[in-house]
């Protein structure tokens, strides 16, 4: 045992001794803990968001409908039972940014990169426990702040989850634009620090804590998923930052960034003058479509494992997958502009954009071919993190076909801002990217709870939630592509939406399906981990690190010594092999050729070589070259 | 875990795990990538600025953006002076010499020289807060002049651009009547905004470098066997400077 190691469990041993309620369960340093506390909190606001979202479905199909128990839940807000229209639009600004920074952001991100960067690197922890903690109780306030913000009485923030300006610089412009927005905002920055502190861990946990043997083309593509979005979150989010500091001097101190020549109904025109709303939507979308990435990558990550896994079949291509998450992390810093087609930009600055944005379909065509042609003629075992992959599968492509509509910039003069981009992204983002937490719940619940969760009830909830998610999304395409504007009220109002009144009952049924799903998963959720069944310590027989850690859970994850890697995550049903799978931490005893060529490495004229050269050793190694 | 990284070098390729591909600490990997972080940061308040002045060059208002030459013309002590950018100047020179100081602490902390560790963090410290109270002057004085968030008083009109360019370097020189009009509004709140940000960072690290002195005074490097944290707080420190050559270009040079 290297000293190194030595330390380390010292340092374990150490942790034992001291661990009180409060360090093991509420200012935990343990990164499964943590995870468990990203998990639980995400689980908490995306329950919130999934009221909401019911809450609005209901005013958009029954207008005229009163619900006394809306005015039960909602007060003032619902009068008579009818959803007020200031709030409806802050249910779907705050819906918005629960579900796109709360849940996808954190939520699957938090949750998964925490427990699974260390384990599946073969760490202890991550690099800096201490800010990892920080991470979440910067994340917990950050939720605890924009919650409160829902309960005052000018209600929350109401302008869309991108505020844009001027009806979030202008506290009179709405409402919600005055204390409302301020809380949104103070959310926000804290929702940055949390990330920010997240991503710096993540990715040097990945870059410098793999153990031995683990070299970067040996990684899950989890992993590779995982340190793609920190990189992500890491340079676009303080960008946010930057037009949030902005916008924060444009509310409260005079200035002008965002403002121009205004006239506000009873107080005539602002003395405001020179600004640009759209420089902030520049910089908001810098951030933003980066923040889709965010999201759907640590989806794609874990379906290619949960797929790889129970098709017992090595995942197609890969060297491509990677290479395609790491096109896809490059493209997507500069299209940010296929957002703003119709801000009056300059037609050729938008056909670069376009054309950029069009090329994002190749790696994204790739992914979804690789898993595709990794499910062709796979011994395919039906669990229900499987069903969620394929799910994930099956939104990734219908959603991001109509990427390519929404991507192209003369199309986009009719479809921007109408139903057509609420289906796309609830499809390919939201969707997508909620079916691959669903499935890295399911598969990795006995990793973190050390109990099954129930299968019977998971089918039922997958089916309910796939049915239903295309039964809501769907229709919207037809409606966008007639022209039916999102975030309206009250579509009785107006007279050429009336067609559409129908659809909107059975988005609103679906919806409801969708909503009444997700008590099985709560259910399911909560009951397994005290109840479920015990789990063993390999349930899936993954190749896969973190499945060679015990069962009960210990600081510093393994008992012994970390496990030395010989091969790759994804070696399933090698012919050479009784076993359908290998893992990666077992030695091959007849071959033991992997140690062999490790040791011819370490000639001094080779080290040096590597030395001289690391960034160009580093892109040999990871993609295999060497 | 510097330690691990050296105890292995000899056994293990760059890149195949159990150490770090490029031979540094975690800590200083994460101050790397705040850096890489902190530097999109300012990137967006630099992107902001230019894109804010280059849609001010003609307005209704305003013919064009305020000379800095002409308005940072102040000097402590030389009331009515004109020298132009003199004292950013001096504010310059103190920051950087700040960082020669930080790099002579690290060099020092690598011969694990404690006394001259001490010494040089002292000059550092003393650097960072001599900007910072230079900035405070500077402010002060751009205040005092009639800078404002929500206005701009420095547009200058052809009569006080022909005065102006009848004044040499240190001759008397005062605003006359008609001199100035109102210029382009978010000059000087830009300018507040990214030197204050600026300044905050300055400011923080003066924190970080007085926290690692004390810890030096109280010998927990000595112990430690190393002064990594010194180089971790010299990263930051230099990274500062750098901002601050950007932003003396944007706001004072051009």
């Amino acid at each position: 045992m290297s000293t190194a190691a030595l330390h380390a469990d010292e340092h374990h041993a150490d942790h034992h001794h001291k661990e009180s309620f409060i360090s093991k369960y509420v200012f935990s340093m343990d990164h499964k803990m943590i995870s468990k506390q990203f998990l639980i909190t995400g689980i908490i606001m995306g329950t919130v968001g999934l009221i909401m979202s019911l809450l609005f479905r209901l005013q958009l199909a029954w207008p005229d409908e009163q619900f006394s128990f809306m005015e039960t839940l909602l007060g003032k807000w619902a009068v008579d039972g009818k959803l007020d229209p200031n709030f409806y639009m802050g249910l779907v600004t705050i819906h918005g940014t629960i579900m796109v920074f709360y849940v996808l952001t954190a939520g699957l991100s938090g949750t998964f990169s925490n427990l699974l960067i260390p384990l599946q690197v073969g760490a202890r922890d991550m690099a800096s426990p201490f800010m990892n903690m920080l991470s979440y109780w910067f994340f917990f306030l950050s939720s605890v702040t924009l919650l409160i913000s829902v309960f005052i009485e000018t209600g929350p923030a109401s302008g869309g989850w991108t505020v844009y300006p001027p009806l979030s610089a202008l506290e009179k412009a709405m409402p919600g634009s005055g204390l409302g927005m301020t809380l949104w905002l103070s959310a926000i920055a804290l929702f940055i620090i949390s990330s920010l502190l997240g991503g710096i861990n993540y990715i040097s946990t990945v870059l410098n804590m793999r153990t031995k043997g683990m070299s970067m083309n040996r990684m899950p593509l989890t992993i590779w998923a995982f340190f793609f979005t920190a990189i992500l979150g890491v340079l676009s989010f303080p960008v946010l930052l930057g037009a949030a500091l902005f916008l924060i001097f444009d509310r409260s101190f005079g200035t002008s960034f965002y403002l121009s020549d205004i006239y506000l109904e009873g107080v005539g025109a602002l003395e405001n003058i020179g600004g640009s709303p759209v420089l902030y939507q520049h910089l908001f979308w810098f951030l933003g479509h980066p923040e889709v990435y965010i999201i759907l990558m640590p989806a794609l990550g874990i379906t290619s494992e949960v797929i790889s896994c129970n098709a017992r079949k090595p995942i197609f291509g890969y060297t491509a997958m990677v290479i395609s998450l790491l096109g896809i992390s490059f493209l997507s810093f500069i299209v940010w502009g296929h957002h703003m087609f119709i801000t009056g930009m300059n037609p050729f600055l938008g056909s670069v954009f376009m054309i950029l944005t069009l090329i994002i379909a190749v790696p994204s065509a790739v992914k979804a071919f690789n898993y595709l042609t990794t499910l062709w003629k796979g011994n395919l075992r039906f669990t229900p993190a499987m069903l969620f992959s394929i799910g994930l599968v099956s939104f990734f492509i219908s959603g991001g076909l109509t990427g390519i509509y929404l991507g192209n910039a003369a199309l986009d003069i009719q479809l921007h801002d109408s139903y057509f981009v609420v289906a796309h992204f609830h499809l390919v983002m939201g969707s997508a990217a909620i079916f691959g937490m669903f499935a890295g719940i399911y598969h990795w619940f006995p990793k973190m709870y050390g109990r099954m969760l129930n299968n019977t009830l998971g089918y039922f909830h997958f089916w309910l939630t796939f049915i239903s998610a295309y039964l809501v999304f769907f229709p919207m395409h037809f409606m966008g592509l007639a022209g039916v504007p999102r975030r309206y009220y009250q579509f009785t109002l107006v007279k050429e939406f009336d067609v559409w009144m129908d659809v909107n009952v059975l988005m609103t049924v679906g919806a409801l399906i969708g909503g009444f799903a997700q008590l099985f998963f709560l259910y399911n959720f909560f009951y397994s981990i005290f109840r479920g069944k015990k789990a063993t310590q390999n349930p899936w027989n993954s190749n896969s690190l973190e499945w060679s850690a015990p069962v009960e859970r210990i600081h510093g994850n393994w008992p012994g010594e970390i496990p030395t890697v010989y091969r790759g995550p994804y070696e399933y049903s090698r012919p050479d092999r009784e076993l359908d799978y290998f893992p990666q931490y077992e030695q091959d005893e007849s071959a033991p050729e992997v140690l062999k060529t490790e040791k011819s490495k370490t000639s001094p004229a080779e080290k040096e070589e590597a030395e001289s050269s690391v960034f160009f050793a580093a892109i040999k190694k990871v993609f295999g070259l060497s | 875990m510097a330690n691990q990284a050296e105890a292995t070098f000899e056994k293990q390729p760059m890149w195949s795990g159990g150490r770090s591909p490029f031979n540094v600490s975690y800590g200083k990997l994460m101050m790397w990538i705040f850096l890489l972080s902190d530097a999109f940061t300012f990137s967006s308040l630099l992107v902001q600025y230019g894109a804010q002045r280059f849609s001010n060059i003609e307005t209704a208002v305003t013919t064009s953006w305020p000379d800095p030459a002409s308005i940072f013309n102040h000097f402590p002590f030389m009331h009515g002076v004109h020298l132009p950018l003199l004292f950013v100047s001096v504010m310059t020179f103190i920051l950087i010499v700040s960082s020669v100081t930080m790099v002579l602490a690290v060099e020092a902390g690598h011969r694990n020289s404690k006394k001259e560790v001490q010494k040089y963090m002292v000059y550092t410290i003393f650097g960072g807060i001599a900007f910072l109270s230079c900035q405070a002057w500077e402010w002060a004085t751009f205040i005092h002049e009639g800078a404002r968030l929500d206005s701009n008083f420095f547009g200058i009109t052809e009569q006080g651009y022909k005065h102006l360019q009848s004044v040499s370097f240190s001759d008397h020189f005062e605003w006359a009547d008609g001199d100035r009009t109102w210029g382009p509004v978010p000059f000087a709140a830009l300018f507040f905004i990214v030197t204050g940000f600026h300044g905050f960072h300055v400011f923080s690290g003066v924190v970080i470098n007085v926290v690692v002195y004390i810890m030096t005074v109280r010998g927990v490097f000595e112990r430690r066997g190393h002064y990594e944290m010194i180089e971790k707080a010299g990263l930051y420190w230099h990274f500062v400077d750098l901002v601050w050559v950007f932003v003396f270009t944007f706001f004072y040079l051009i």
